[in-house]
């Protein structure tokens, strides 16, 4: 046995499709946070704790899928 | 060929870090002792043998936890002890943390009656952050919250503290309809969005919580684990082919920056733990969806 052999399943390539999705909204959530702190600086806060809300929906199915990738 | 702490497969090849998530009790029991002995043969009656008390409940993990939480509580004995308009050194930094809590957080999110929530916002994200430079620390190296359970109790403290608050302000009723009754939606799609609501509300929020806290520590420390035990590996073998050694180097090398990667997230999930549980409360006392 080698120590460059890979051992590959592929419920761990699962996972990964499964975080591309989380990643994009994650992302776009973001992305938003920034152009809508730039345009109006004092809304941050207010922007922020919506943000973190949906940063916290949308990470839940990569977690989910993290998860699967442990169970099963 | 024995290797302390590492379990032994496959003969003499030794697998590293297989047993590094495993709890390992403080003061282990003789059969613990003879069962778990890193050698590959072990008397026959471990097959049937159970761990004693002390060794399932008294391990490095939970000892771990109750250490953060004793380092929690005199840290902010200390702060508060003798505070003066002049701040100490250790004062200032006590209230940086607080203020960071209590304004960016409390005030923020959960809006005018906040001020009976911070001490609690304040401890969890202090006990979070403490147990997860745990990690990075010479003499821990594990992120309490890398086991599960750890994180389950703290997000059923959550879960507890959101219901009972909404529960305590508007009734059991009111908080149901509250949290699975969206404001200005009609008759038939009520049918539609209530158990979605209910689901989202009160199953998966405690799940993602807890979930996301664990997941994100399991991950970084599988990470932190693959390249420093597989480099030290690659370094250490013994092959008529160099590349092996270098790419361990290369792996060691990585590892710091790895290191610096945990830093950061170990405060980002204290930071969104503790903001997630603001929102959730201010979410259970709000009047209107």
């Amino acid at each position: 046995m080698t120590p460059l052999d890979v051992a590959a399943s592929l419920k761990v390539v699962g996972y990964g499709l499964g975080a591309i999705g989380p990643g994009i909204g994650v992302g776009l959530i973001f992305s938003s946070v920034i152009q809508g702190t730039a345009r109006q600086p004092e809304s941050r806060g207010m922007l922020m704790g919506t943000a973190w809300i949906g940063f916290a929906v949308v990470e839940a199915l990569a977690l989910f899928g993290l998860a699967l990738a442990f169970i099963f | 060929m024995a290797y302390p702490g590492f379990t032994l497969l496959e003969g003499d090849v030794p697998q590293f870090g297989v047993s590094a998530f495993d709890s390992r009790p403080l003061f282990p029991s003789q059969g613990w002792q003879t069962c778990h002995a890193a050698t590959a043969d072990v008397p026959d009656w471990c097959a049937t043998w159970q761990p004693t008390w002390t060794d399932i409940w008294i391990t490095n993990h939970i000892f771990q936890a109750v250490l953060g939480a004793i380092i929690v509580i005199a840290f902010w004995l200390i702060v508060t002890n003798k505070m003066r308009v002049v701040p100490s050194k250790v004062q200032w930094a006590g209230e940086y943390v607080y203020n960071m809590i209590r304004n960016g957080v409390a005030r923020d999110l959960i809006g005018p009656n906040y001020h009976k929530y911070v001490p609690f916002l304040v401890a969890m994200f202090s006990f979070i952050i403490i147990n997860n430079l745990f990690g990075e620390f010479f003499l821990t190296m594990f992120p309490t919250f890398a086991k599960v359970g750890f994180a389950w109790g703290l997000a059923l403290l959550t879960y507890i503290l959101y219901n009972a608050v909404g529960i305590k302000k508007h009734g059991l009723l009111g908080y149901l309809k509250l949290m699975t009754v969206p404001a200005g939606v009609k008759f038939p799609i009520i049918l539609l969005i209530a158990p979605l609501e209910f689901f989202s509300n009160f199953i998966t929020r405690p799940i993602t919580l807890g979930l996301r806290l664990f997941a994100n520590l399991f991950a970084g420390h599988l990470l932190v684990m693959i390249f420093v035990v597989g480099g030290t590996w690659l370094v250490t073998y013994t092959n008529n082919n160099p590349l092996y050694n270098v790419t361990g180097v290369v792996s060691l090398l990585f590892s710091f920056a790895i290191f610096a990667l945990e830093l950061l997230v170990a405060y980002l999930l204290a930071y969104v733990f503790t903001i997630l549980t603001a929102s959730y409360v201010a979410a259970a006392e709000a009047d209107s969806h």
